[in-house]
């Protein structure tokens, strides 16, 4: 599974803090330590507390790839922002995120084309985050159609079909895991498909023990990506552990380390 | 065309690269050298990725004759199975082998008993005679090869040579040997890449660099299992090529020891007069497992009979046309 790392956010108070501050070092460990546990990219968001948010990206992003070199996902909602953002990445990167809302998906494919970056759309729209299964099928195949009509292809598109919280939607999981699985059926070359696997955990008790349950049935069901935190080991060795019961990768009795030792660069 | 036909797979990780052999230039004698892996795609679909090397052969020599060789072996090696050093020559310049694996069968204790020093000066020996890379070989007990092989590793020292082979249960002693010295390393592990895998991180672990392990599936010849070994150098390798680094070492396949071995490459005409000649019979069996083998990803044969390595050399000139 790919997997970005959520650390580098502003609505952690360190994380906020250090970017204040402009403590490189602090985030520029904590770029290492994500890498090292596993993370193939980075998720890279100022926070809300952000009183420059561009500069503050443009420092951050500096800051990250003087000391890794994994893509980043640039999380924002300002376009100027991701544009310019864009602009200053080494390496392919990812945009994090556009609705299924035509207007706004077409300047992000549009965006995405003219920097090589990929693309999660959110399968969501103005009229909110859909309550069945078939709304978000629904939102997913208008958002392929669009990116076909601007000739931009779905290896490049993660598709979100936004994870609820536990406590507020537990009737939606289900639902959301076939989404998980059918997206894939909806073009060929298929979407890929991704989630932020921290939503399913917010306000409720033993998050870790919830998050991991979901990403390996998620996994089950050919989720690709993931957005979580990669220094949660047992969430990370919960996923090695069901990428060998999927045959995704050879058991051997390390299996562990030898997963964590292939994925090192 | 059907769809599947045309459908090209394209990978992300390479197989690692092993180097066989050092200059003088590098630190040894070798004026031969080569290169094995590195490879984008499965056996010669050139289309679907880089395909850098051809596969290579190497003569199976032994330190002690054989008395049990048959017939089609014991007349076309005559002359120099006794003396390893004159057959590694004969082998290398006339056969057209591109380089020697020497087998110590002569330090097992019921096959000679042999010391470190015999071994040792054998191993010089060749190394003074042909200009190619060796690959040395234990006698398969343990205890022996762990006091053996390392001797002969440091008198080889610099020359990267490829040493073998480690099992999981005895891996430590020659690895560190061959870490020392520059050697590369065989891993050997019983038709099971879960275990091939396994050994190949317990070797790493101690501080062998990827790019210096070649992995024996354990093959067996043609009728003999062939299918069994060719399903798992398939899967190791389609594995390797997705991205499990632990499984992107180039493969050795012993063909000469497992083909002559077979009954076929054995019996005589006399004896099975509706099996036909003896001599190409053995030929035959030796030169089809081998291609096999090279089908399913093998990187260096290793074999015996002239006339079947002439045979081999042929199919790789052809299947590495692009």
């Amino acid at each position: 599974m790919f997997i970005i790392g959520e650390l580098i956010n502003g609505m952690y108070k360190k994380v906020a803090k250090a970017i204040a501050e402009r403590d490189k070092i602090y985030i520029q460990s904590l770029a290492q330590l994500q890498v090292e546990a596993g993370a193939d990219a980075l998720d890279v968001n100022c926070g809300p507390l952000s009183r420059d948010p561009l500069v503050d990206m443009l420092w951050l992003i500096d800051c990250i790839q003087d000391t890794v070199s994994v893509s980043l996902s640039l999380d924002t909602t300002r376009q100027n922002i991701m544009e310019e953002g864009l602009a200053r990445l080494k390496k392919k990167g990812i945009i994090n995120s556009t609705s299924a809302d035509t207007e706004r998906l077409e300047v992000y494919l549009e965006l995405a084309k003219k920097y090589n970056a990929s693309l999660i759309a959110l399968t969501m729209d103005k009229k909110g985050v859909p309550q069945d299964k078939d709304r978000r099928l629904e939102l997913a195949a208008s958002i392929l159609d669009t990116a076909q009509k601007h000739n931009f292809s779905p290896n490049d598109i993660y598709l979100d079909p936004i994870l609820l919280p536990i406590n507020v939607a537990q009737n939606q999981l289900f639902a959301i895991l076939e989404a998980i699985r059918d997206f894939k059926l909806l073009s060929a070359p298929s979407p890929k498909t991704i989630v932020g696997l921290s939503n399913i955990s917010q306000g409720a008790k033993d998050r870790s023990l919830i998050n991991r349950s979901f990403l390996t049935m998620a996994a089950a069901f050919g989720l690709d990506s993931a957005i979580l935190d990669p220094l949660d080991e047992p969430l990370m060795d919960s996923l090695i552990a069901g990428e060998n019961v999927l045959n995704k990768s050879i058991y051997c009795d390390n299996f562990v380390s030898a997963y964590k030792k292939s994925k090192k660069r | 065309m059907a769809e599947e036909l045309r459908s090209q797979q394209m990978y992300g990780l390479r197989v690692h690269e092993l180097k066989l052999g050092a200059t003088r230039e590098e630190g040894g004698s070798r004026s031969k050298v080569f290169k094995i892996g590195n490879q984008a795609a499965m056996p010669f679909l050139f289309k679907e990725g880089e395909i850098p090397y051809a596969p290579i052969i190497a003569a199976e020599v032994y330190d002690v004759p054989d008395d049990d060789w048959p017939q089609s072996l014991a007349e076309d090696l005559k002359g120099v199975s006794k003396n390893p050093v004159d057959w590694a020559a004969m082998m290398a310049e006339d056969a057209g082998a591109d380089l020697v694996c020497l087998k110590l069968q002569g330090i097992h204790p019921d096959f000679g008993d042999k010391n470190s020093k015999d071994a040792g000066s054998l191993a010089t020996a060749l190394l003074k005679r042909v200009k190619t890379p060796l690959i040395i070989l234990g006698c398969g007990q343990g205890d022996k090869d762990n006091e053996v092989l390392p001797y002969v590793s440091e008198v080889t020292k610099g020359e990267r040579l490829l040493f073998g082979c480690v099992v999981q249960e005895n891996y430590k002693t020659l690895t560190a040997a061959c870490i020392a010295d520059g050697h590369n390393i065989i891993a050997e592990s019983p038709i099971d890449v879960n275990i091939a895998k396994q050994l190949n991180i317990l070797i790493s672990d101690i501080g062998m660099p990827q790019d210096r392990i070649a992995i024996n599936p354990t093959i067996g010849a043609l009728g003999y299992g062939l299918e069994y070994a060719y399903s798992i150098m398939e899967r190791a390798r389609s594995a390797a090529l997705s991205g499990d680094k632990m499984l992107a070492m180039p493969f050795i396949c012993f063909v000469g020891q497992e083909a002559w071995r077979a009954k076929e490459a054995r019996v005589s005409e006399a004896e099975s007069p509706l099996w036909g000649n003896a001599r190409e019979r053995g030929v035959m069996w030796e030169a089809m497992t081998a291609i096999a083998m090279l089908q399913a990803g093998a990187d260096i044969l290793t074999m015996r009979h002239p006339k079947a390595i002439k045979i081999v050399k042929a199919a790789i000139a052809e299947l590495m046309k692009r």
